[in-house]
């Protein structure tokens, strides 16, 4: 099979990226922004020893990969609600390759914010002590929870009935974080929300960064973070699959 | 094989809307086919239909000799499609919106860059190659999705209401780019509004309302059946009081300014052009 069409929308998909870099810029300087607050503000209410920071940025990493990738809900609704998609659908190809294009681009976006978001934590004290195949390891995990949460958030936007409100179903998933593990450990919440919080994916996927790059426990957290992302990214892409047929013809 | 376009029995509706009843259409190879009506009258639905993007409820329709339910691949590629809304890439320049969508259409590279060179070229738009298309004025839109339509020379090229939106100078260099078309041999499938457009385009007409065909032949027969001119008689104030369509000849006049029985003071008469209206309400039956 040939993958010109595929490569020729994550083509595009770039040049978008590079010449309207708001996306980028967002999702480096708000998850920035939370590690100041958690580490300076909050910290030293939560850990007057100041190793507040050890904890948390496990926690903001995964924040800036779900607000990060929040973006491309945005880009599929535009692209479905212009008459560029019915050009495509005229076209021999297979359509629907211009949402991997949005995909993959996301995930190098968010990998490029990640990976500063990673620096800033070092530079604020960040101390990991992973070795070189743990790192692999983290950094394996993150790319396939932001390749998850941006198949997801492409779906979102393909059935969303405009831009505008693909940006608004974005807003909720910055809320996901705070009921996990993310910036307090799960048992000093309320015996009813530790229910939700444990269980929730973010919780398992936290928990397996912290042991990597810090060397906590992992137990069954490594396999059931891995079952979540696969889980996420199979009905993900399945709904698109759905969305995209069932859309067809109806403008 | 001659008919590059057919429907048979087509019928579509959306929801509770009838869009199109039991259509019959048949386009010529080689030749400009213009269906004419107004909003609402199905005329997108039919662009639509033919180029795969909707399926008929009922009825079968060929492109190229090609199904477009069960043939669907091969009917995309003797096609392509200007819609109403231009379908650019905001963000990309003229020049990368050629290239992407080249390369999307099979071309190679190489051949790819050729052929965005000569399209900005032929549609003048070399100055604004590397100008992103959000920039674009109306005219310059339109001039490149044409160009995106043109890269290949698929054998049906349909065009939604092409000159929609266009000044008059954009309008008459679109014309000539549709004509130019027509020369080479491509069979072209057009909607419009203006019965001028229609008229100075297509080697045939059909006219549409409700989703049904209610009038088809030549520009000629067409306006036969309404008429060369329209006598308009105005009261004092300017107010539209009649209007009588005329074959355009002396003797013509004088029997339809005969018919009128009396006048006030004041009233003026004028000629003009028949309008899409004339035609539509002609060939409706309907009474003005």
């Amino acid at each position: 099979m040939s993958l010109v069409a595929e490569s020729t929308f994550i083509k595009r998909s770039i040049i978008h990226a590079v010449r309207t870099p708001d996306a980028l810029i967002m999702a480096t300087i708000f998850p920035i922004i939370m590690m100041f607050l958690f580490t300076y503000v909050f910290g030293g209410a939560f850990d007057a020893n100041g190793s507040y920071v050890q904890y948390v940025v496990p926690g903001i990493i995964l924040l800036c990969a779900g607000f990060g990738a929040a973006s491309v809900a945005v880009d599929v609704a535009q692209d479905m609600t212009t008459g560029i998609i019915d050009r495509f659908r005229t076209m021999p190809i297979r359509a629907s390759a211009v949402i991997t294009g949005h995909v993959v681009t996301s995930l190098i976006r968010n990998l490029v914010a990640t990976s500063i978001v990673i620096g800033v934590a070092i530079a604020v004290g960040f101390r990991p002590d992973a070795t070189p195949l743990e790192w692999l390891a983290a950094f394996g995990l993150i790319a396939l929870y932001i390749l998850a949460i941006t198949a997801l958030f492409a779906a979102i936007g393909l059935a969303a009935s405009s831009a505008e409100a693909a940006s608004g179903y974005g807003f909720i998933v910055m809320f996901v974080p705070y009921v996990s593990s993310a910036f307090v450990p799960v048992s000093t919440m309320p015996s009813w929300l530790q229910g939700i919080a444990q269980h929730q994916p973010l919780t398992p996927i936290i928990e397996t960064i912290r042991g990597l790059l810090r060397g906590t426990a992992i137990g069954d957290n490594g396999w059931v973070a891995l079952l979540w992302c696969l889980g996420i990214l199979l009905v993900a892409t399945v709904w698109t699959a759905i969305v995209f047929r069932a859309k067809a013809g109806r403008r | 094989m001659t008919d590059m376009i057919t429907l048979r029995g087509v019928s579509k509706r959306f929801g509770s809307t009838e869009v199109l009843r039991d259509l019959d259409l048949t386009v010529e190879r080689g030749t400009v086919f213009a269906l004419l009506g107004p909003n609402g009258a199905g005329k997108t639905t039919i662009i639509n239909i033919l180029s795969t993007l909707v399926r008929p409820d009922s009825g079968a329709a060929t492109v190229a000799g090609f199904d477009v339910v069960r043939q669907r691949e091969q009917v995309k590629r003797s096609i392509s499609v200007t819609g109403q809304s231009a379908a650019l890439d905001e963000v990309l320049t003229g020049e990368e919106n050629l290239r992407m969508m080249a390369r999307l259409s099979g071309l190679d590279p190489a051949t790819s860059r050729r052929r965005t060179a000569e399209l900005l070229a032929r549609f003048d738009l070399g100055g604004a190659a590397r100008k992103r298309a959000k920039t674009y004025s109306g005219g310059m839109r339109r001039r490149l999705d044409l160009a995106i339509s043109l890269l290949l020379t698929p054998p049906v090229v349909f065009l939604d209401e092409p000159t929609t939106g266009l000044d008059t100078r954009s309008k008459f260099e679109l014309w000539d780019s549709i004509r130019g078309l027509a020369e080479l041999g491509t069979t072209v499938l057009l909607t419009t509004q203006y019965l001028e457009e229609a008229d100075q385009l297509a080697d045939r007409i059909a006219v549409l309302d409700g989703g049904r065909i209610v009038a088809e032949g030549t520009a000629a027969e067409l306006k036969a059946r309404i008429g060369g001119e329209v006598l308009a008689v105005h009261d004092a104030h300017g107010e539209v009081l009649r209007e009588l369509p005329t074959d355009g000849t002396l003797a013509g006049l004088r029997a339809t300014l005969a018919t009128l029985e009396h006048d006030d003071d004041g009233d003026a008469v004028s000629l003009r052009r028949p309008s899409l209206d004339d035609v539509f309400l002609a060939v409706t039956g309907a009474k003005s």
